[in-house]
């Protein structure tokens, strides 16, 4: 029967392609990391010195906790109107944003696409958010209408 | 006797070719979601007026599609007739693969499809939409644990009461599916509660006819004996569920064309509104409901394989008349934020809004049926969802 | 034999007079807490504060005062959230003027039409996120760091009032985050609301002389737009919906 057949040929088939797609794997494996030794190709992060005296929370709390800090404050900015300043995204803006295009993305050297795109983690943030702190005409306003706003220090290191 | 199922041969050139050319259709599908999430919505027909397009027109066809297929199952193992038993597996197989394209397509289309686990871990419970997201999950696992019980032959016991599952939960779906639309108060084409019990009927319609589509097509290319019995009880099955969809259809427009603030929009869906009017009278009441029940019902015409196919086909295609008249024109005629006023605005009130779909849309469409396709045809190779033969013999 | 355990003392339990006395100062607590808290509503909502649903924001609209040829609050509106102004069907207009004839006398009214921020709003209702939220001081919102973009509140929205994002945005305004794939509409510029300003299209109206807006705490008896709620007729749009809008209209 032509079912029998096939059954008998089946077998040797379907294992000869299972030893080439595991051999190719294998080989994508090993040679991926030769690959990515080259160091020169993703530039180390370039932390410029932020404006303002210091950062609202210490540097190693930062590095490992800035995203809880951005992810639970945005639901109580967001759902209860809570906006203190201290752990506000456009706070941290105004002082990180580059000497040299205002901005916090745009290039490897902005403060925070220099970390993001070195340790590959896509950040959505300015998608919506803008990058750029408020205009400082705009920010003499708020001034004037009684709202206090991120002062700027001397800048350090 | 127990019913012999086997897998196909699958080694045809027109098999090969058929996949190919499904295969192809879905890649371009992807491709053309990917161009939409790119660019965002500018680049498709969608607007701030028409906000659900052709991609929804075709998914949900398929989500409706994909609970009413599962009927034929279920009339072998809920309602115990034991004719449709070896019809059952391919029924199965079906729900599956139509809910995984509509739903491919309904996720690939959302403005920010990159959200979806915020989708699957955030939960308004008051929205139809997240009862939908636990439904329709829920439907592939029991359609599943279903399969299993008709074919792993130790559980084939098991099968009334999981079919009996399936067959409520394909029912809360497919309420939930019309109460999309239905819960709706802001759009004189929905706000209905009739609208939920119409999906059902209409699921059971557009769900045999694809069954019935399928099944001549995979017996007839794979050369495998399909009789008469069987595309009888079937076809005549159709002519009900037809019947009966296109009563729902005539109680809903009688019943608004009764109520004094629905008779405008009545007269734009039925008369004025242009391309639509074309499509309810033409598309989907006479090619997709009466033509397709006289030739079924015609003593020579309902006997040939050839023009059942063709009457399921108008079935089909009338069903997605329906959806593009339903979704589509419900949103083509303007909110009436004030009524016995004549309104305009620069945001397009008080006008008819016009809707042109854009080729990525047609093709996100198309690709979810192709990937359903592709579901089936790789399947029934692979799984032994087809008897060898649905002949009157046996 | 077994004697019975010995069971220790309980701790020295409250006495009968403390609990009566810790009482009484939890109920005098309570009793004056709202009063308290009114007395710092009456000086703005501090930052670190919650909104409350003591508060509900609302809008009144003086369509006499409107006139067909005005585009001052929408203007207003563009320029504070940074919308394009464009006028293409997939661009985003949070308010729009509306012009209105009566098909039987044929007078004719203008009005600015914007989300009703309902107190039963339907968008709301069929998020399926809940990204389409109701803030406890009345302001409907949308979460856009959860919205997937599926548009079902715009379906829902008996006023036509959300705009779906079709293209990249880019220079927002920090203050009103919005972006590519997610639904938004009039915030009512909560951004200035928890800052004590109003909204933008409220001051731009009053700036411009026309007084056809006012804004205001529709829950105080004493706030402007409570006294003018109680003196004249108002509308609200849809009313049969039994939304309970927080935008009035008068004179329509």
């Amino acid at each position: 029967m032509r079912s029998e057949a096939k059954s008998r040929r089946a077998p040797c088939r379907h294992a000869a392609v299972g030893k080439g797609l595991l051999l190719l794997i294998a080989a994508l494996t090993v040679a991926a990391p030769v690959c990515a030794a080259d160091a020169t190709r993703v530039p180390k992060p370039v932390i410029e010195a932020a404006k303002g005296e210091k950062c609202v929370e210490s540097t190693d709390f930062m590095r490992r906790n800035h995203m809880e800090l951005l992810k639970h404050q945005r639901d109580a900015t967001m759902h209860q109107g809570i906006r203190t300043k201290n752990h506000s995204l456009n706070g941290c803006i105004e002082c990180h944003a580059s000497r040299r295009d205002n901005s916090v993305v745009g290039s490897d050297r902005n403060f925070c696409q220099s970390c993001h795109s070195y340790a590959a983690v896509n950040i959505d943030c300015f998608e919506c958010h803008a990058s750029k702190p408020k205009a400082p005409a705009e920010r003499a306003a708020f001034k004037q209408a009684g709202v206090a706003t991120i002062g700027t220090g001397q800048a350090v290191k | 006797m127990p019913i012999a199922y086997r897998e196909i041969e699958g080694q045809s050139r027109g098999y090969y070719a058929l996949l190919g050319a499904f295969g192809a259709v879905t890649l371009a599908g992807l491709a053309s979601a990917y161009y939409m999430e790119h660019h965002g919505h500018i680049v498709t027909g969608m607007t701030n007026q028409i906000v659900w397009g052709l991609p929804h027109v075709f998914a949900v066809f398929l989500i409706v599609a994909a609970s009413g297929v599962l009927n034929v199952a279920s009339i072998a193992s809920v309602f115990g007739e034991k004719l449709y038993k070896p019809l059952a597996p391919l029924s199965g197989l079906l729900a599956i693969a139509m809910l995984a394209g509509g739903l491919a397509v309904l996720m690939l289309d959302l403005g920010r499809a990159d959200r979806l686990i915020v989708a699957l871990t955030y939960y308004n419970f008051k929205s139809i939409f997240a009862l939908n997201v636990f439904l329709y999950t829920g439907f592939f696992a029991i359609v599943a644990a279903y399969l299993w019980t008709m074919m792993e032959r130790r559980m084939n016991g098991y099968s009334g009461p999981v079919g009996l599952a399936a067959f409520i939960w394909r029912l809360v779906l497919t309420t939930g599916t019309g109460s999309i639309f239905g819960f709706l108060v802001a759009r004189q084409a929905y706000d209905s509660a009739l609208l939920a019990p119409m999906f059902i009927v209409m699921s059971f319609s557009y769900g045999l006819a694809v069954y019935i589509l399928v099944l001549i097509a995979a017996y007839r290319w794979s050369g495998r004996p399909l009789g008469d019995v069987v595309l009888a009880r079937l076809k005549r099955l159709l002519i009900v569920f037809v019947a009966a969809a296109l009563y729902f259809v005539a109680v809903h427009h009688l019943t608004n064309l009764y109520v004094a603030k629905q008779q405008d929009f009545e007269k734009f869906i039925l008369l004025t509104g242009g391309v639509y009017p074309v499509l309810f009278w033409a598309g989907q009441v006479t090619l997709g409901s009466l033509a397709p029940i006289v030739i079924l019902a015609h003593p020579a015409l309902g006997k040939s394989h050839a023009w059942i196919s063709a009457a399921a086909l108008l079935v089909v295609l009338g069903a997605l008349a329906q959806m593009y008249v339903t979704i589509i024109g419900g949103q083509a005629y303007p909110l009436q934020l004030f009524p016995g006023m004549q309104e305009s605005s620069s945001f397009f009130d008080g006008v008819v809004h016009p809707y042109a779909p854009s080729a990525p849309e047609i093709m996100l469409g198309l690709g979810g049926v192709a990937a359903a396709a592709v579901i089936v045809l790789i399947a029934v190779k692979l799984l032994r969802f087809l008897p060898e033969s649905l002949d009157e013999a046996s | 034999m077994n004697e019975p355990e010995h069971v220790p003392d309980p701790p020295e339990a409250m006495s009968r007079r403390q609990f009566i006395g810790w009482g009484a100062a939890a109920v005098a607590g309570l009793a004056i807490a709202p009063g308290v808290t009114l007395f710092d509503l009456a000086h703005g909502r501090p930052a670190a504060q919650a909104a409350s649903n003591k508060v509900r924001w609302g809008m009144l609209i003086d369509t006499n005062q409107c006139s067909a040829g005005c585009n001052d609050c929408v203007t207003a509106c563009s320029r504070e959230n940074h919308l394009s102004g464009g006028l293409a069907p997939t661009d985003s207009q949070w308010v729009r003027k509306m012009e209105l004839k009566d098909l039987r006398s044929g007078k004719t009214h203008s009005l600015p039409m914007l989300c009703q921020h309902c107190e039963h709003p339907p968008c709301v209702d069929v998020c399926p996120t809940g990204a389409s939220f109701k803030r406890a001081d009345g302001i409907v919102l949308v979460d856009r760091h959860i919205c997937i973009g599926c548009r079902y509140c715009m379906m829902a929205c008996p006023y036509k009032a959300r705009s779906f994002v079709h293209a990249d945005v880019t220079g927002q305004n920090p203050d009103v985050p919005r972006g590519k794939g997610c639904v938004e509409s009039c915030t009512l510029c909560v951004h200035r609301i928890d800052r004590d300003q109003k909204p933008a299209c409220v001051e731009a109206c009053a700036a411009a002389g026309h007084n056809a807006m006012i804004f205001g705490d529709l829950n105080d008896p004493h706030s402007e737009i409570s006294k003018h709620i109680a003196a004249y007729a108002m509308t609200q749009v849809r009313a049969d919906l039994a939304l309970n809008t927080a935008v009035r209209y008068q004179g329509l």
